[in-house]
């Protein structure tokens, strides 16, 4: 991807790359997220997809507008706000109104990603924030839930989607609860297989457990994802989540069950590792991800909600400075007492 | 800067730090117990209509009430001064006990929820229901204050005591929304969980403690006298 | 003395917009965050605070001569809770469901910073008619702070100006305006547009060092 420059650029190191750029970045998360998308679309509908389009719209044209406004070249052609928005949109409930999925979106990429300073400077992953504040703002609505696989679902378009903008939405499709709210408040576990399939409702995005570690994988495989953060959650949240059933097996649900259900798989392979708000080296992403898994095993089981890996991992997002300044790598020749 | 030179810090002397600290001191002592003075018998006033309004409104039927509270051999007698969790005994205006107002308070989902609700002792059921003091989320928790069908419940919830009247015959209990199939039972808030079961279980608290009491020595509390009208 | 040269209207003035408490000096942050969730609620706790500001500011003026510096701040600690505790008592008397939406807020009014860093920086080196005038001025600009961060977290949190309701049926509250974190939303908004304004009048920085030698006088 080499390119000629009439100027001679002059920076400071390193001055070795491996010739990534955050376009080809981009372009690979983007495919890693396709099945997970297109399986979402299948599952949810034509609801489904608004949702994730008018999520990637509206993260674009923040960013947009924004860089306008303050007289900054635009940087959405690097596409790390597109892929901002379309995970945005994959964590959303699949009937959510859509002028809720903008005002998210906008508030995401404002305060999270442009006021710390754009694109490289965000302390916080800007879509968990997006969300965390729709969570906040409109609780009711996004602890909403629809029916995957409903009848008619691609040509219905469910009237809660296109609520007018500030109006409360009206629900007419058929509901259901997450597997987590089954858990939490009737003690009933939802079987591994249907969980790993996607066959159970949650966010747009977030059922399918075994396209999103697909994805992961290939990411991983392509070197554009650390693989210690989700390896060391899911290490976390299984053996946490073993020796509490081992314990009592009736209250607490399985590894299986935990590691497939909400958004765990889908927060651990592509929010956690997020790359400008985890921690740089390898051991600190270690901490980091027994951070987020251990948050997310106690928001789960004692906290007041059913599901906790959107505040776990912005959390974790809050600490990760400190874990980097903790385990800083030693300065090549200088012994390990020597500071 | 104004601030005095060193040598001048040197000259201020004891007596004159304890000349203002205790002036001060006095002048703000005085003037504390003069506003309380001022204000003691409005704010007791307000304290009283507050509660009674509250107690009017859980239980419209009664036109005097009663304190009571427990003596130390566990009997029931006319309280002589308002307890924190205050329980009243309601008249009409002939005289007769129609009901109970119990105060309880227990653990929401973001901090203690204090209720007040009334008994009726000719039905056996709670009737009314009001929310004291709640810190719960608005638009979710605070939804069990307003939403039609939860305070439906409290057209007539079972609260029946067991034969020997020593305990409910049925512990009160909140169900999820749309499943209440027993008189006893509450029919919850969906998106309220929490605060919908703190509430069971708030009820459910305050009876157990109260109403085998109530119903044991309730009615030879003297009524008050209807002068008070 | 510069301060001296300052006339008296300009000393009521200043609270209002030049150093307003809460978007400009940034004070008093806690009941401006925590109590401004109505327009009413606001209202009530910037009313109790200028009444405190007044009180404190001229009997700690008064006594400006009387108070050795050595014992100063525990002085005006205990001026200031005194009328602290006496606004409590007069709004039970008032309305005991004002007293119980304003809650633990109203005893922290001791607390507020304010409070004590008018009765420092002001009162205590002028006389009672200028603390007076200070104190109102700062008072009046709390309340106007505070009212406006209630009124945006009142309509957005409850569809509501005062209890009343502003839209028809169906209008979508937006809860997190109600809760603590919309206090910061509503307040950093608020504080986007003064900052805007005071850039394009332009004369932000004149007045930025007009502000430090103030403080330094």
């Amino acid at each position: 991807m080499a390119r000629l420059s009439k100027y001679l650029e002059i920076g400071s190191s390193p001055h070795v790359t491996d010739g990534t750029s955050t376009d080809v970045i981009m372009l690979n998360v983007f495919l890693a997220l396709l099945p997970v998308t297109a399986f979402a679309i299948y599952a949810f509908g034509s609801g489904a997809a608004l949702v994730i389009m008018v999520a990637t719209v509206s993260c674009v044209l923040t960013e947009h507008w924004l860089c306008r406004w303050t007289g900054k070249p635009s940087t959405i052609g690097d596409w790390s706000v597109a892929i901002t928005g379309l995970l945005y949109g994959l964590i959303l409930p699949p009937d959510l109104p859509l002028w809720m999925v903008f005002v998210g979106g906008v508030f995401g990429v404002a305060v999270a990603k442009f006021l710390f300073g754009g694109l490289g400077m965000n302390a916080f992953n800007a879509a968990l924030v997006g969300r965390a504040f729709l969570q906040a703002a409109f609780p009711q609505p996004m602890t909403h839930w629809q029916m995957p696989f409903a009848e008619g679902r691609f040509e219905h378009i469910p009237t809660s989607v296109l609520a007018m903008p500030f109006w409360e939405p009206t629900y007419d499709a058929v509901t259901t609860a997450t597997p987590l709210a089954l858990m939490k408040f009737e003690g009933q576990f939802a079987a591994g297989r249907e969980l790993m399939a996607g066959l159970t409702s949650g966010s747009v995005g977030e059922t399918c457990g075994v396209l999103i570690l697909l994805g992961g994988i290939y990411l991983v495989a392509r070197k554009m994802m650390n693989w210690r953060i989700p390896a060391s959650i899911f290490l976390t949240v299984a053996a946490m989540t073993w020796a509490f059933q081992l314990y009592d097996p009736v209250t607490y649900p399985g590894p299986v069950f935990m590691l497939f259900s909400g958004g765990l798989m889908l927060g651990a392979v592509f929010m956690a590792t997020d790359m400008v708000a985890s921690p740089i080296t390898n051991a600190g992403c270690w901490l980091y991800g027994m951070l987020i898994g251990l948050l997310v095993v106690v928001i789960r089981f004692w906290g007041g909600m059913p599901e906790g890996v959107m505040y776990a991992i912005l959390l974790a997002n809050a600490v990760s400075p400190h874990i980097d300044r903790l385990i800083q790598p030693r300065v090549f020749g200088t012994g390990r007492g020597s500071r | 800067m104004n601030a005095p030179a060193p040598i001048q810090q040197k000259r201020t002397s004891a007596w004159s730090m304890y000349r203002a600290i205790v002036g001060i001191g006095a002048f703000c002592a005085l003037l504390i117990v003069t506003v309380y003075e001022a204000t003691a018998e409005r704010i007791a006033d307000n304290k009283a209509r507050f509660l009674s309004n509250a107690v009017a409104e859980v239980l419209p039927a009664s036109r005097s009430t009663v304190e009571v509270t427990l003596n130390a051999d566990g009997s029931l007698v006319a309280a002589t001064e308002p307890a924190d969790l205050p329980v009243f005994l309601g008249y009409d205006e002939n005289g007769d006990l129609i009901g109970a107002v119990i105060t309880a308070q227990g653990m929401g989902y973001a901090d203690n929820i204090r209720v007040l609700y009334a008994y009726s002792f000719g039905r056996k059921v709670i009737v009314g229901f009001k929310v004291l003091e709640s810190k719960e989320t608005p638009g979710l928790g605070d939804k069990v204050e307003i939403e039609p069908h939860f305070l439906a419940n409290f057209e007539g919830l079972d609260a029946r005591l067991n034969e020997d009247g020593t305990a409910l015959a049925n512990a009160i209990v909140t169900v999820k929304q749309g499943e209440k199939t027993e008189p006893w039972q509450l029919d919850g808030i969906t998106g309220a969980t929490i605060t919908s079961d703190a509430i069971g279980a708030i009820l459910n608290q305050g009876s157990s403690a109260w109403l085998p009491v109530l119903e044991r020595d309730g009615r030879a509390i003297q009524p008050p006298q209807p002068t008070q009208e | 003395m510069a301060l001296k040269q300052v006339s008296p209207t300009d000393e009521f003035i200043k609270g209002l917009w030049r150093d307003n408490p809460v978007f400009i000096q940034v004070l008093g942050m806690c009941p401006a965050l925590a109590v401004s969730n109505t327009a009413i609620n606001a209202l009530a706790m910037g009313l109790a605070t200028t009444f405190v500001l007044l009180m404190a500011g001229l009997s700690v003026s008064l006594l400006r001569s009387f108070i050795p510096r050595e014992a100063r701040i525990v002085s005006y600690i205990c001026i200031i809770a005194t009328f602290v505790t006496c606004v409590d008592y007069a709004i039970m008397a008032i309305s005991i469901e004002l007293h119980r939406a304003l809650g633990a807020f109203i005893a922290l009014i001791v607390v507020n910073c304010l409070i004590l860093g008018r009765a420092e920086a002001f009162a205590s080196k002028n006389n009672p008619g200028r603390a007076l005038l200070d104190g109102l001025g700062m008072g009046v600009g709390f309340t106007f702070a505070l009212f406006f961060i209630g009124v945006v977290r009142e309509i957005l949190g409850s569809g509501t100006l005062f209890g009343v309701d502003m839209f028809p049926d169906g209008f979508q509250t937006w809860t997190v305006m109600v809760l603590p974190s919309g206090g910061f939303f509503a307040m950093a908004m608020w504080l986007l547009v003064v900052n805007w304004i005071r850039q394009r009048e332009g004369g932000a920085e004149k007045q930025a060092n007009e502000r430090s030698r103030e403080v330094a006088s």
